[in-house]
């Protein structure tokens, strides 16, 4: 046998990548659908009455929070996982055999469960539970899933050449513990089939229907313990882990400082733990734990703008990186939407502030400049990076990178702004009052009013989804671009015209 | 004392309590980067600016094992 040397291998990387871009594109392109429905309503009805069902808004909308949570995201999170994951601890998966297996077999199952989701939602199957619309048996299929992204995680730790972990492995290990503890505390549910009622009837609804095992305050508290929770460790600690990494290795620049990294990392793990009281402000949970939920959500910017800042700064004396490399534009414009959102949380998060927020527009505007500015932005640089490396080959074209860029950014704020102005007209007209109390508007008046707006935000939209067709379309393309040398690898990606 | 009290008490403490925990953090940062022998946290950095699997690790593994 040929004695060839030992290399990374990327096979689970590449297969996640392709889930990365391949859901992301039904994610977005469902959004887009979304937000033309809430401007036109007719289009709920575009397949016709007879599969309204299926096309209209309430049936999609968990489809999209889904896609592109648990798809895209998710997918973004494990593809870079097994890139970062090899390199930083510096041992190949080829070393063991085992750890292939379970890489392999954590795609395989997370397919199945993609499918699953995907049906179900489109049948209505659903709990109604914001974020956690699975039913039972996917639950149980989705920990299988998460427990073998810990074996993989914890098996690759064990094998490692590096004896200490980088920032990025500890903020991916606390993504995996994280959602581990809350996925399975807010879906604690009971079958109804295991039901009985006092007559001792038994066995109601379907077999896949359940219940939640909590009710009224306590369900929305735990829920919004998870919901908060999972931007937490979905959106943002292991977003962050990804720009530890891909930021200084593509500009060759060490973090501004490894000790701040530190700091903020044990800032963010205790303090966002706290702040999930804040979807939940005049309403029916105790007051000292609103109070509370805002208070930490104040103190959430210092760790986050801890980490941004020190992201940034590790471009200190390099900024002319930024107007050369279009990879470095979307990770700093990534890192800048990132302070704004976690500068526009804890104002929403403040009562008097939320009182108007609450239930508004403004809050899917924040959503977005997070969701798209942050996390499309950093998930979509990392597979930029990781595309030359894994395929050998340079990124096929340089000038659609920019394209796309300032298309997003278009997108990006078109989308926030619009929902900022429609949010806070909203919040202002439902309170607005005569000198009786008689309320001065009706709902429909706030409805009229908003229309200009919902559309400037599916415009902005559909040039986010446009983008992100370039994306795949460059990814794609690089397979078959020009191969490049090892030595071309060392940090700034090679990129043709 | 009522509940709203002991609250108030209790979130005082647990305040204080972060402040002191994040200070001596920063303390044991800063004190261990300097001790001869200590740990420099900013070589950290190399680990993703040198991860071929030929670069050398910056703290290898094996160092335990000759021990
Ligand atoms: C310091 C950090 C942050 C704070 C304090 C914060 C605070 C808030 C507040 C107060 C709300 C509105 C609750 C309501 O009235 O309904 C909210 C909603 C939301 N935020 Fe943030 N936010 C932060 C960062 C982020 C980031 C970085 C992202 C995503 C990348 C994000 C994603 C969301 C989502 C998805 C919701 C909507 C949840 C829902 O109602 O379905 N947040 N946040
Ligand atoms: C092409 C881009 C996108 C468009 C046009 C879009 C559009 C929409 C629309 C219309 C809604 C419903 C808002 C409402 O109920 O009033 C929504 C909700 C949501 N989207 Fe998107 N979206 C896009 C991309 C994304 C991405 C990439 C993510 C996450 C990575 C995301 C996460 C969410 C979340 C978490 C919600 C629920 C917000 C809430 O309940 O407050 N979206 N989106």
């Amino acid at each position: 046998m040929e004695n060839r040397p030992l290399e990374y291998d990327y096979t689970v990387a590449k297969m996640f990548m392709f889930t990365t871009v391949a859901l992301g594109i039904v994610g977005m392109l469902i959004g887009v659908i979304l937000a033309f429905q809430l401007a036109f309503p007719e289009l709920n009805l575009v397949l016709g009455e007879g599969l309204a069902e299926y096309t209209n808004y309430s049936r999609l909308r968990p489809l999209h929070t889904d896609a592109v949570i648990f798809g895209f995201t998710l997918s973004g999170i494990w593809a870079t996982w097994y890139y970062v994951g090899q390199r930083v601890l510096k041992v190949s998966m080829a070393e063991s055999k085992f750890l292939m297996f379970i890489g392999k077999l954590h795609f395989a199952l997370y397919l199945v469960g993609v499918v699953a989701v995907v049906a179900s939602l489109f049948l209505g199957i659903t709990t109604s539970k914001e974020y956690a619309e699975f039913e039972w048996p996917i639950d149980i299929a989705i920990v299988v899933v998460w427990v073998l992204f810990g074996v993989s995680i914890f098996g690759l730790i064990g094998i490692r050449r590096e004896k200490s972990l980088y920032i990025s492995v500890w903020y991916y290990i606390a993504s995996f513990l994280g959602i581990a503890m809350l996925y399975l505390f807010n879906n604690m549910e009971i079958p109804t089939m295991l039901g009985a009622n006092a007559a001792g009837e038994s066995g109601f609804g379907n077999w896949w229907h359940s219940v939640s095992m909590y009710a009224g305050t306590n369900d929305a508290l735990v829920e919004w313990w998870y919901g908060h929770n999972a931007v937490a460790f979905g959106f943002t600690v292991p977003i962050v882990a990804m720009i530890y990494y891909f930021l200084p290795k593509e500009s060759g620049q060490a973090i501004y400082s490894y000790k701040l990294s530190l700091l903020s990392f044990w800032g963010l793990m205790f303090v966002y733990l706290w702040a999930g009281g804040h979807h939940l402000l005049y309403s029916t949970v105790p007051d000292w734990m609103q109070t509370m939920g805002s208070v930490f959500s104040v103190i959430l910017i210092l760790p986050s703008w801890g980490s941004a800042i020190n992201m940034l700064l590790t471009m200190k004396g390099e900024w002319q990186q930024v107007a050369a490399s279009p990879l470095i534009k979307f990770m700093v414009l990534g890192s800048t939407f990132y302070m704004f959102s976690t500068l526009e949380g804890p104002i929403q998060a403040i009562k008097s502030v939320n009182a108007i927020a609450h239930f508004t527009d403004w809050i899917v505007g924040h959503v977005h400049d997070g969701t798209l500015g942050w996390v499309g932005f950093m998930i979509m640089a990392a597979l930029y990076h990781m595309a030359p490396r894994v395929f050998k080959r340079e990124i096929y074209s340089k000038s659609l990178m920019v394209t796309q860029f300032w298309i997003q950014t278009l997108g990006v704020v078109l989308y926030f702004t619009s929902m900022w102005i429609a949010g806070i007209t909203q919040g202002m007209m439902w309170r607005a009052h005569d000198e009786f109390g008689n309320l001065a508007y009706s709902f429909i008046d706030t409805v009229t009013v908003l229309h200009p707006y919902y559309t400037i935000r599916g415009v902005g939209g559909l040039l986010y989804l446009v983008g992100f067709l370039m994306f795949a379309y460059n990814i794609y393309k690089t397979m078959s671009a020009r191969p490049v040398e090892e030595s071309e690898l060392q940090n700034a990606s090679p990129m043709g015209a | 004392m009522n509940i709203a009290e002991l609250q108030a008490y209790g979130y005082f403490a647990l305040v204080v309590f972060l402040v002191i925990a994040l200070y001596s953090y920063i303390y044991h940062l800063y004190s261990t980067d300097k001790k001869v022998g200590g740990h420099d946290y900013e070589k950290f950095s190399n680990m993703a600016l040198h991860d071929d699997l030929g670069d050398a690790p910056v703290s290898p593994i094996s160092d335990d094992k000759e021990k």
